[in-house]
């Protein structure tokens, strides 16, 4: 492409987050009056990229161009200036206002200095009307919207700014069909008046048929961009993945599967899971596959009861299973590994023996007071069943390094003796030993008869340590993988819920 | 048309409410004294209440963006001590001395803000500390009570707007025909409204005003939105101060003097807490205002005036008054039972 028609411009950008590399050495140029799609694996360093591109983090290292000249923004509120909007996925709306101030939050109308109420409640109206959401009161507060109405609000928000590069961050992941036709209308409008939009979707539909042209990130990578139909899915799959695999895993079941241990059928709650179908069994390590944000994290909290208001049938141990609050799920024979580590998972400034024992007073109690002497065993056991690296129990958490704390928070779960114990992501962010000792930790628990339900955002290891992997896509599980299918090929098309026949 | 004012009361339920509650109580009230709906009763009340009332609209801002002021009744006390001083002498000088006090009110309120903001300490903190710097202030310019507010002023200030023409000499002395409707209004209430509408109408129609209702409510999404959250918080501590010495100058005229009453500092700071959470704002920030407050105030006065006519023993008030603030309070916590994810609870 010739920079000359390129309205933003990436040169040689870096982002570095302490040690980890987010974005390597980036070069990416995007043309006014396209849609650009950007395409990759959770972690490949799309949000990075937007995020640098939309002012909310700088780069370390590089240059950015709009329109030719060398900018560096330090705030969102200076990118929405130089004519770069983004619509965030973590929505911006701030929900006591109501939709008309939301959408003109920073630059309402006014007059003699003051906000103009009729008039920006007249702009809102107008602007409802061209995103097709006349239902919509602009009187409403955001707190009264369904999900995909302050999805759509978002978008309204964003053109109020007459962007000139419109950044959509999986902005229709969350919309109804109508909505989703409406914005791309919309998209198609805006590249007729010469603005750039880039769009990022999990959804290859989607951008097979809205994107002129398509770039693939991978490790934080800038691997190929091409022009629309350059290349075939498959060939797409083929470049988002493209590593090797680092870990060494334990050998699969060698022990026949047992009873099952966990039944789940049309699992339903708010617009996170739409009718999750999953069975778990006795000796089986079972791995939840696909992209952030499918509904992984709700399936896993309400199994362990932190959801109110879930639909569905459940059997756990051969009886029925109503999950009503995370200490009824820890009685019933369940424990989670939450996502972060940090604020779910442990009390960082307690020592590390009492974040052991936590869920487990009642064992080590006698009469209702703690027995000192059964908590230090208890304690010990556990620091060297997980060979925990400490000094002293007594040191808080925080003193350890990230694996070990992961360690104390498996820990403190196994100390239950769980029938079934849910992770979520349970090696980001952890050293390659510390890893494999998990790995290997998990396979003792299933060839004792337990079960493991495990969510990870890395496919190497859903694919090493699992014995079936559960692909979800849009709160439901649409592809079961085991045995000589579970490929990352696969669990990559699954997960873009491309259908195909041959799995390759 | 119905659905609309329909929608705006479901939006508005703790406002609302404490109108309902506070038109209940006031006809109530009214009815079972046996001078009721009388002026004198009527002035003698919104005497009682305007000092609070200022005070718990100050309160209320902070608390729209999640924090919590706990100098504004030190605050209060300052400037009544400050009034006591300056607010003297010829028309002129004591309206030079009213500007005085509000404007030392008001850079109080200011340096509140840049120290949360720019100290990054927690409001809770930062203003405990400067509440005990502000009594302090205040035991250095009146030891002990006292003070010489112009006579006129106290007695214009504090009656029925005849008195108040009367004093002045103007509108034929109260006697004009055209102001006839107006006579029995109570002066203190007219200020109070005033002042209150005055200053928060115009600021609400700003984009740092609707900044410190987005920070409470969300501040990451204010944070994305572009939106200027420094200032806002600024500005939230700015216009406490000047409340709250609204509230000061007021009391310093109805008393006619000044008193460094660190008991009465406290009491109005936990009042203007309690009164702020019965006019509906949610201490966690981002709904409510500052209108509801000032009912929450009245509220909180009238159940006070009740234990007068009904000759109940005043030892009893603490718990009536702690009674009825918990009802008003669990009412609006009813909204955790929607709450569909249990960790949403504890964010």
């Amino acid at each position: 492409m010739n920079s000359s028609d390129a309205i933003v411009q990436l040169r040689g950008v870096s982002r570095y987050f302490g040690g980890v590399t987010a974005l390597d050495n980036v070069n990416f140029s995007c043309k006014a009056g396209s849609i650009h799609g950007i395409l990759g694996e959770n972690g490949a360093g799309k949000s990075t990229l937007i995020k640098i591109l939309s002012g909310v983090l700088g780069a370390s290292e590089g240059q950015i161009l709009n329109n030719g000249k060398q900018v560096s923004y330090r705030s969102t509120a200076e990118a929405t200036a130089d004519g770069i909007v983004c619509i965030f996925q973590e929505l911006s709306l701030v929900p006591d206002l109501t939709v008309a101030e939301n959408i003109f939050i920073d630059q309402p109308p006014r007059r003699m200095g003051m906000i103009d109420n009729r008039k920006q409640r007249q702009m809102a109206v107008e602007l409802l009307a061209r995103i097709k959401c006349e239902d919509v009161d602009p009187d409403a507060h955001i707190r009264e919207l369904s999900l995909s109405r302050r999805q759509m609000i978002e978008i309204a928000k964003a053109l109020a700014k007459n962007p000139r590069v419109l950044i959509l961050d999986e902005a229709t992941s969350a919309l109804t069909s109508n909505d989703v036709e409406t914005v791309y209308d919309l998209m198609n409008e805006l590249r007729a008046d010469g603005v750039a939009c880039i769009f990022i979707s999990h959804r290859m539909k989607e951008v097979d048929a809205l994107c002129d042209r398509l770039s693939v990130f991978r490790n934080g990578q800038h691997i190929q961009s091409f022009d629309k139909g350059g290349l075939n899915e498959t060939e797409i799959v083929q470049l988002m993945i493209g590593r090797e695999i680092t870990a060494q895993y334990p050998p699969k079941r060698s022990t026949p599967i047992g009873e099952t241990t966990l039944s789940v059928s049309s699992l339903r709650w708010e617009n996170s899971l739409k009718g999750v179908d999953l069975q778990v069994n006795a000796g089986e390590i079972v791995g939840l596959g696909g992209l952030d944000g499918q509904g992984h994290k709700e399936l896993l909290l309400g199994l362990f009861g932190a959801l109110r208001g879930m639909t569905g049938e459940i059997t756990f141990q051969g009886g029925t299973y109503k999950p009503s609050s995370p200490a009824q799920s820890k009685r019933q024979g369940l424990a989670l590994v939450p996502e972060d580590r940090k604020t779910e998972g442990l009390m960082l400034e307690m020592s590390i023996g009492d974040n052991i024992l936590l869920p487990n007073y009642k064992s080590v109690s006698q009469a209702g007071v703690i027995n000192g002497r059964l908590a230090n065993e208890a304690i010990a056991k556990a620091i060297e069943l997980l060979q925990i690296k400490v000094g002293s129990a007594d040191d808080p958490v925080e003193t350890l390094s990230g694996g070990n704390q992961q360690k104390v928070v498996i820990a403190k779960w196994l100390m239950l003796n769980p029938d079934i114990i849910l992770l979520n992501d349970p090696t980001r962010g952890i050293d390659v030993g510390t890893k494999q000792e998990i790995y290997r930790l998990m396979r003792d628990l299933v060839e004792a008869g337990k079960s493991v339900l495990l969510y990870s955002t890395d496919y190497a290891e859903l694919i090493g340590c699992c014995d079936r992997v559960c692909v979800m896509y849009d709160g439901r599980i649409v592809s079961e993988l085991e045995g000589d299918t579970l490929t990352e090929e696969a669990i990559v098309a699954a997960s873009l819920n491309i259908h195909k026949d041959d799995p390759a | 048309m119905i659905g609309k004012l329909k929608a705006t009361v479901l939006r508005n339920r703790g406002f609302t409410g404490a109108l309902v509650l506070f038109a209940v109580l006031f006809i109530t009230y009214q009815s079972i004294h046996p001078r009721g709906f009388s002026t004198a009763v009527l002035v003698q009340n919104s005497n009682e209440v305007v000092a609070l009332a200022f005070v718990a609209i100050a309160q209320t801002i902070p608390v729209l963006i999640g924090g919590l002021d706990l100098s504004v009744g030190a605050v209060m006390t300052l400037t009544n001590t400050i009034a006591s001083h300056v607010v003297t002498g010829t028309p002129m000088q004591m309206l030079l001395g009213a500007v005085l006090t509000l404007g030392a009110g008001t850079m109080f309120g200011l340096m509140n803000g840049l120290i949360v903001v720019y100290g990054r300490i927690q409001p809770i903190i930062a203003t405990l500390a400067t509440g005990a710097i502000a009594i302090g202030l205040a035991l250095i310019l009146r030891p002990s009570p006292g003070g010489d507010i112009d006579g006129d002023l106290n007695w214009a200030a504090t009656n029925a707007v005849f008195d108040f023409a009367e004093t002045y000499g103007f509108a034929d002395n109260g006697n004009a025909a055209w102001i006839q409707p107006f006579v029995n209004i109570p002066v203190p209430l007219i200020i109070l409204l005033v002042v209150a509408l005055g200053v928060w109408l115009p600021f609400k129609r700003t984009v740092t005003c609707r900044t410190i209702y987005a920070i409470g409510s969300a501040e990451g999404a204010a944070h994305l939105s572009g939106l200027p959250i420094a200032r806002a918080k600024i500005a939230a501590f700015t216009l406490a101060g000047f409340f709250a010495a609204c509230g000061g100058l007021y009391l310093a005229i109805q008393t006619s003097s000044g008193n460094a009453d660190l008991t009465q500092a406290g009491t109005y700071t936990l009042n203007s807490i309690a009164s702020v959470v019965l006019g509906g704002t949610s201490l966690m920030g981002g709904t409510g205002g500052p209108i509801g407050s000032m009912i929450g105030a009245f509220i909180l006065r009238i159940i006070s005036f009740f234990f007068r006519i009904l000759s109940i023993d005043p030892l009893l008030q603490p718990l009536i008054e702690g009674l009825v603030l918990l009802v008003a309070v669990s009412l609006g916590a009813l909204r955790t039972f929607r709450v569909k994810n249990k960790l949403g609870l504890f964010r």
